[in-house]
């Protein structure tokens, strides 16, 4: 079964706390991953990449650039995701 | 040349090591003549030649925040912790230029060396990719696996914007960075350096490569035992991890911010072999003449050298052509120099061992005491004219002293340091 909006972020708020150690409860829609999160370049594709698995989708290197906030890449997520 | 001629001396130690998480508790255990070896306990040991080594004592993720640490190769982690304590030891805190009593980045510079670099992290990597696929290979993989990456990270860590350094020479690595380091003050360059080695490669392959080459030793029933510089029944080096870090600062601006001075570094001796890529130049040839380029671009004076912290990997051949070489170029004055083999106690920390070696020379001059060498039970009747100090350590003498590390590795590369009391 396809994950709600809420459980992406409760998942990628698991993701970003294992890669840069934020809490997971800090990771809300509206944190941007480099400005609020210490998530910096290569550190997203690592975010990506372990949400990809997760969550079962797939995000092209060319999409990742549009995935400024948390509320971003759970939105890309909630609509790609099989 | 253009160098200055500054006066260089040390302000700052750290150390991370088979036989303690500190320069402190280093020291403390090389003076207790303590082993760091210890039998390899992993599962990917089991059909290894040689089953032990001297693996760190405190694990660096027990120190480093989590997020930091697993961007890092473990040799970087290693750079990292000394230089935390080295830098903390000197009086900084915080990056260069947060505080402006100190040192401006602009006159503060790292160099740090590996002989292999991220080795453990090319290797997992390739596991990853094998196992897993090219999307699961981690983006940090080639920032963590560069030589240059401790370096660098070190640079980052303290706001080092004078020039960012690695020189590579494999064993001789951490005290050719020591050297550059040196050279960058004297030449005006930059008033402060952080210098020294790391490495890390406790992996199958490195352990199953060095064996193969006959260099380690396979005495798999007696670890502590195995390291045994200059003894009969040596057969090869016990391979180790850490890293060693100084701070290298002119004399002028130590004495300006009021720092605590352990020592002056007079300066270095550098040569090649040309001889085999991977075999010492049995009668010391090319150390000889690291030796006399000391002597000849220096004010190093034998008459006050009383401390040898000797390069002695416990190898047949290296110890014997080390001794021989020092005979050779420093006479009689050899006569008055008591040597130490710190390894028979920390294992070859490679790339490492130039960093460590140096803090333990420094600390020998600063605590006039040189350290025991571990495991000699009967002399090699080659090197049986020179006084290494076995057992218990050795006071030394008061006044004005001086000391060398000699560092050599495999493609010829010699390189001695020599430091004296301020």
């Amino acid at each position: 079964m396809a994950a709600t909006k809420e459980e992406i972020i409760a998942g990628l708020g698991e993701i970003v706390n294992e890669i840069a150690g934020i809490p997971a409860e800090d990771v809300l829609e509206d944190k941007s991953f480099t400005d609020d999160l210490d998530v910096d370049s290569l550190s997203m594709v690592e975010v990506v990449v372990a949400a990809e698995e997760r969550f079962e989708v797939k995000i092209p290197d060319d999409d990742v650039k549009g995935l400024k906030t948390v509320g971003d890449a759970a939105n890309y997520i909630l609509t790609h995701q099989s | 040349m253009n160098a200055t001629n500054r006066t260089v001396v040390v302000t700052g130690i750290g150390a991370t090591t088979p036989l303690g998480g500190d320069s402190a508790s280093t020291w403390e255990a090389l003076l207790a003549g303590k082993s760091g070896a210890r039998p390899l306990e992993q599962e990917w040991a089991a059909e290894l030649p040689v089953r032990f080594a001297a693996g760190i004592a405190v694990e660096p993720t027990e120190v480093l925040a989590r997020p930091l640490a697993r961007k890092l190769d473990r040799s970087t982690q290693f750079a990292l912790i000394a230089t935390r304590e080295a830098w903390a030891d000197a009086g900084f805190t915080g990056k260069a230029g947060e505080d402006e009593s100190q040192v401006s980045p602009e006159r503060l510079g790292a160099v740090v060396a590996s002989g292999i670099g991220g080795i453990t992290t090319l290797l997992d990597q390739y596991d990853v990719l094998k196992e897993k696929g090219a999307r699961r290979v981690s983006p940090h993989t080639v920032p963590m696996l560069m030589p240059n990456a401790p370096a660098a990270n070190v640079g980052l860590e303290i706001g080092a914007r004078a020039g960012v350094h690695a020189p590579v020479s494999a064993c001789a690595s951490g005290s050719e960075a020591l050297g550059y380091a040196v050279e960058m003050i004297r030449s005006g360059r930059a008033d402060v350096v952080v210098a020294g080695g790391t490495e890390a490669c406790l992996h199958p392959l490195p352990i199953a490569a060095f064996a193969n080459m006959m260099a380690m030793s396979k005495n798999n029933d007696d670890p502590q035992g195995a390291s045994r510089p200059y003894d009969t029944a040596r057969d090869g080096f016990v391979m180790g991890e850490g890293s060693g870090v100084v701070v290298l600062e002119s004399a002028e601006h130590a004495a300006r911010r009021g720092a605590r001075v352990y020592c002056q570094v007079i300066g270095q001796g550098l040569s090649a072999d040309s001889h085999h890529i991977a075999q010492p130049e049995p009668t010391g040839r090319g150390i000889a003449a690291a030796l006399e380029h000391l002597q000849e671009t220096t004010d190093f004076d034998p008459k006050e050298l009383v401390h040898v912290n000797a390069h002695a990997t416990s190898t047949p051949q290296g110890d014997v052509a080390e001794i021989k070489a020092m005979r050779k170029v420093l006479g009689d004055d050899l006569d008055h120099v008591a040597i130490s083999a710190t390894k028979s106690m920390t294992g070859h920390l490679l790339g490492g061992a130039g960093g460590v070696e140096t803090v333990a020379t420094v600390l020998a001059l600063y605590h006039r005491t040189a350290p025991g060498t571990r495991n000699l039970d009967e002399i090699d009747p080659e090197v049986a004219d020179a006084d290494i100090v076995r057992g218990a350590p050795r006071e030394l003498p008061a006044g004005r002293i001086a000391a060398l590390n000699n560092s050599f590795g495999f493609g010829g590369h010699n390189v001695v340091l020599a430091m004296r009391t301020v």
